[in-house]
């Protein structure tokens, strides 16, 4: 009893640790080692040398607080996604709703670029999600008509190989001067985020997620299925559209700002899950942001460091660490519904 | 119609209600009546809608026309919430939570009455832990829930049914997956909340012997419309099961409610003097190894008898209560000259008090043997 009155705290701590811990990590490491006491000073509004005020005000600090945000963002849609389908390895990449978010947003750049419009980060948003819904949608669709669940993975995965196919040709035929922004983007990383972008997702990343976890009663009903939630008095129609919208809302947010990131939606989850030895939705909820943020800071850091100065996309480091949990935690779990 | 529904003896009722999917109705006209506290059972056929029907009854299926009443209410205009802490339910239906303990599944029957988020309080959890007692199943509540036996995780699943404290509760075929003792288990439960705390329960049962024990009311399911709806009494009577199952082979016994496989077919090559229960195992022997036979001389009242009724090809009977005659005698020896073998499982006892002239027979019958 004892041990799992602490269970829960002790496992918070860690996770609010690592998040501060990576957090500092990815803005005193990179090309130029800024110290950990002038990071400290400096983030804290003190004066530091100039060029390590201007790389960790304007560089690196904007970057991290981006990482952490959108991490979190994505463990959170994937946690969401999972309930929705009662699936395991469901999340926004796999169902092909980053891959949607992507299209559209990377039609928007070519359109604003050619036209030479300013894109807000606003604007990027919508687009983002409007694209994220239109894969929902289809996804949805074969939901209703494939029962089987693995069925509707795969169904996932290639709706986001249609639509990656199509982001690719786009750029492909983009002008010269756009390619390099675009490439970069599509690939997914977290360079180039400036605080105006920061102040944008924040905002729009925690109230969506304050939402969420004022829904986490209902989720934990909705666990028992639907006929169970249903007579437990839940709108079952009116939650199942809020939790498909939120978890767009929140895949998109990504999308838009930082590309396509692989595997965290998923394994995120499952390591919180591990963590706590629980599912309860109320603990779950803040618990997955703040791994997604832990896990999309350390994913960052590797991916700005391991091959200096080649900066590596960030989704290739996620899918290299992300997978490997997936296919261990997946095991692991059907060795325990088996066990006994 | 409005009239109707304050009628206030009844609980639970459904007025002109058919049931379906997509517009089409699958059994029409369903008109149920419960009061409170009482039990009732929707038996019929497989396939017949005793699924859809419950589903109707608990608001996860529109009806396609009539409605169903709960307290003087129609049970589509109550409030979602407040439907919940009136009525719960125990479906067929799998679920698998991950990583909730027995507990966690029992807890979340509390949902309807807990805050914003979710958080129990002491009277919740008090009403848990008396539900999984009621239940039996204390012991579990420490354990993974998806690493118990169907069984177990069906106790549960009541435990987390009364732990909402309903005023009704509906069930699914609820002992199915059970073994004899935990159906009887589960089923005294029902009958000990019934009785004792006014609980009324609807539920379709499978087991027909169940059903007519625990039951108060009975709906008999069959086409598209409630064949019959009253008490065990009134259902149980004559060959009424054999005719609603449509049982074509073998043969069901409305009185003990045993089932019996068909019986042999062809004239008789044995004859067994039975009785008292005494031969019953052995016609079943005889069914199972395919031998026609003939048995007798039974009275109608005898334990021997309606399993001699159903397996054997011709039984010589005496009405209950009366006279053994010569003609039944003569019946007898003549059946005993066509067949091979003759059987006698009564004991020596019982031999004793037959009458004199049956007692005759067995012994001439036997010597020729």
């Amino acid at each position: 009893m004892n041990t799992k009155n602490y269970r829960f705290p002790i496992a918070y701590g860690i996770l609010i640790f690592l998040v501060l811990i990576l957090l500092a990590c990815n803005i005193s490491i990179g090309s130029i080692l800024v110290p950990f006491q002038d990071v400290l000073h400096i983030v804290t509004g003190g004066s530091a040398e100039p060029v390590y005020q201007d790389i960790v005000l304007q560089i690196r600090f904007p970057r991290a607080v981006a990482a952490m945000i959108l991490g979190g963002a994505l463990a959170l849609s994937g946690y969401l996604l999972q309930t929705f389908f009662h699936n395991p390895i469901a999340g926004p990449f796999v169902l092909g709703i980053s891959s949607g978010a992507k299209l559209t947003v990377a039609l928007l750049m070519v359109f604003c670029l050619a036209h030479t419009l300013p894109i807000s980060s606003f604007l990027m948003i919508a687009a983002a999600f409007a694209g994220a819904m239109l894969s929902m949608g289809f996804i949805l669709i074969l939901s209703t008509v494939l029962h089987q669940m693995s069925m509707l993975i795969v169904g996932g995965v290639m709706i986001g190989y249609i639509c990656t196919a199509i982001t690719e040709f786009l750029v492909t035929f983009a002008d010269d001067s756009n390619i390099v922004n675009l490439h970069n983007w599509s690939q997914g990383s977290f360079s180039g985020i400036n605080w105006e972008n920061v102040g944008v997702m924040s905002i729009v990343v925690l109230s969506t997620s304050v939402v969420i976890f004022c829904m986490a009663k209902p989720i934990s009903a909705y666990l028992l299925g639907e006929s169970y939630a249903r007579n437990m008095g839940i709108p079952i129609k009116a939650f199942r559209v809020m939790l498909v919208v939120l978890s767009s809302i929140l895949s998109a947010c990504v999308t838009a700002f930082a590309g396509p990131v692989s595997f965290v939606g998923i394994a995120v989850p499952h390591l919180v899950k591990n963590l706590f030895g629980s599912a309860k939705p109320i603990l779950m909820i803040p618990a997955c942001f703040l791994g997604g943020g832990a896990f999309c800071l350390f994913c960052d850091l590797i991916a700005r460091t391991a091959f200096a100065p080649t900066e590596l996309s960030i989704s290739t480091v996620t899918a290299i660490l992300g997978a490997p949990i997936v296919i261990y935690v997946m095991i692991r779990r059907r060795k325990g519904a088996d066990g006994q | 119609m409005n009239k109707d529904l304050t009628d206030k003896e009844y609980i639970f009722c459904t007025k002109g209600l058919s049931v379906g999917y997509q517009g089409i109705p699958l059994i029409r006209d369903i008109t149920l009546k419960v009061k409170q506290g009482e039990i009732l059972t929707l038996i019929g056929p497989n396939g017949a809608g005793k699924t859809t029907i419950l589903k109707s009854l608990i608001n996860q299926l529109r009806p396609i026309s009539g409605c169903v009443v709960l307290k003087q209410q129609e049970i589509q205009s109550i409030n979602p919430t407040l439907l919940s802490q009136k009525m719960s339910i125990v479906l067929t239906e799998k679920i698998h939570p991950e990583m909730m303990t027995c507990e966690d599944v029992v807890a979340t029957g509390r949902y309807p009455y807990t805050g914003r988020f979710g958080i129990l309080n002491d009277h919740d959890r008090n009403v848990i832990k008396d539900s999984m007692e009621l239940v039996h199943i204390t012991e579990l509540s420490e354990k993974n829930f998806l690493q118990i036996s169907d069984g177990q995780k069906q106790r549960v699943m009541l435990a987390r049914a009364l732990a909402q404290e309903p005023d009704i509760l509906v069930l699914d075929e609820p002992t199915s997956f059970l073994d004899i003792r935990y159906k009887l288990e589960f089923l005294s439960i029902l009958q000990t909340m019934a009785r004792e705390k006014n609980l009324t329960v609807i539920m379709s049962l499978h087991e027909l012997d169940f059903a007519r024990r625990i039951s108060d009311k009975i709906a008999c399911i069959k086409g598209d419309y409630i064949h019959r709806f009253g008490s065990p009494e009134e259902i149980f009577s004559g060959n009424y099961i054999t005719e609603l199952f449509g049982i074509t082979t073998g043969s069901y016994d409305g009185l003990s409610g045993s089932p019996e496989l068909s019986k042999v077919s062809g004239s008789p090559t044995c004859f067994v003097f039975a009785g008292g229960g005494t031969g019953t195992p052995l016609f079943h022997k005889l069914q199972r190894q395919g031998i026609p036979f003939a048995a007798g001389i039974l009275w109608e009242n005898d334990l021997d008898y309606p399993c001699a009724k159903a397996l054997a090809t011709e039984v010589i009977s005496i009405p209950a209560f009366q006279e053994l005659t010569p003609k039944q005698i003569k019946q007898a020896e003549d059946l005993i000259g066509q067949c091979e073998n003759v059987y006698c499982t009564l004991t020596k006892e019982m031999l004793e008090h037959l009458p004199e002239p049956l007692l005759k027979l067995i012994q001439n019958s036997s010597s020729t043997e």
